[in-house]
């Protein structure tokens, strides 16, 4: 099953390269955010760092919709509709241009195409970047 | 389990996800979980886990699908309450 190949996003909003692990209980996946991301000309201006909402954005779509795409493969859809019903996330470490980023996350529970899950971001040294709890409706269409 | 202290329960489990305080100070049986509470349907979901745990009883997909108002949770959990 490749799960990226079903994930509905693309550039410029894809944060996605890679999933090292996935099981039924968690997600494991990477992301480097290319220097020339539209979003750094204007956050902040001459100083570029990545938003919090895209950081939560990243965490999103590796730790919640990944993950869904992986738990609803029963269904074998190649479409999947994903909503964003919420974010819980606290922020540790500023991710700057061209840095590599891992997302763990640890399934809560998936229940009434409800998928809510604990996630942590980490840099390239391993150190704690972000996490928070996020959830999202996700089925099969 | 009565009627009445279910209710009381639901009404308990149910507030924090509320966005319409006026609709909630009516709470009875006849009140609708989204039409009236504005309740959206992720938050539903985590009031149906409430319940489950509170009630000790497992909630199916169609049991979930047809839980619109107070009323119908209410025969909901006495029926599940029932087959326990």
């Amino acid at each position: 099953m490749n799960i990226l190949e079903i994930l509905p996003y693309s550039e410029p909003f894809l944060f996605v390269d890679d999933l090292e692990k996935v099981s039924e209980n968690g997600i494991i996946g990477t992301y480097t955010f290319p220097a020339d991301s539209f979003f750094y000309r204007g956050h902040f201006r001459g100083k570029p760092v990545t938003p919090g909402v895209i950081l939560t954005e990243c965490m999103a779509q590796i730790g919640v919709v990944c993950l869904g795409i992986f738990l609803l493969k029963d269904e074998e859809s190649e479409n999947c509709g994903v909503a964003l019903t919420n974010s819980a996330v606290d922020y540790f470490l500023p991710v700057y241009p061209g840095e590599k980023v891992k997302v763990v996350s640890e399934k809560v529970y998936f229940r009434f195409n409800k998928l809510k899950c604990k996630v942590q971001m980490f840099n390239a040294e391993e150190k704690l970047v972000c996490r928070g709890e996020i959830s999202g409706m996700i089925k099969a269409e | 389990m009565e009627t009445k202290e279910i209710i009381y329960c639901l009404k308990k489990i149910v507030k924090p996800y509320v966005q319409n305080d006026m609709a909630f100070q009516d709470f009875g049986k006849d009140t609708d979980f989204i039409k009236d509470l504005e309740i959206n349907s992720a938050n539903l979901v985590d009031i149906v886990l409430d319940v489950e745990d509170e009630f000790n009883i497992a909630i199916d997909n169609d049991s979930m699908d047809n839980m619109l108002t107070v009323e119908d949770a209410v025969k909901i959990i006495k029926n599940k309450q029932q087959e326990a």
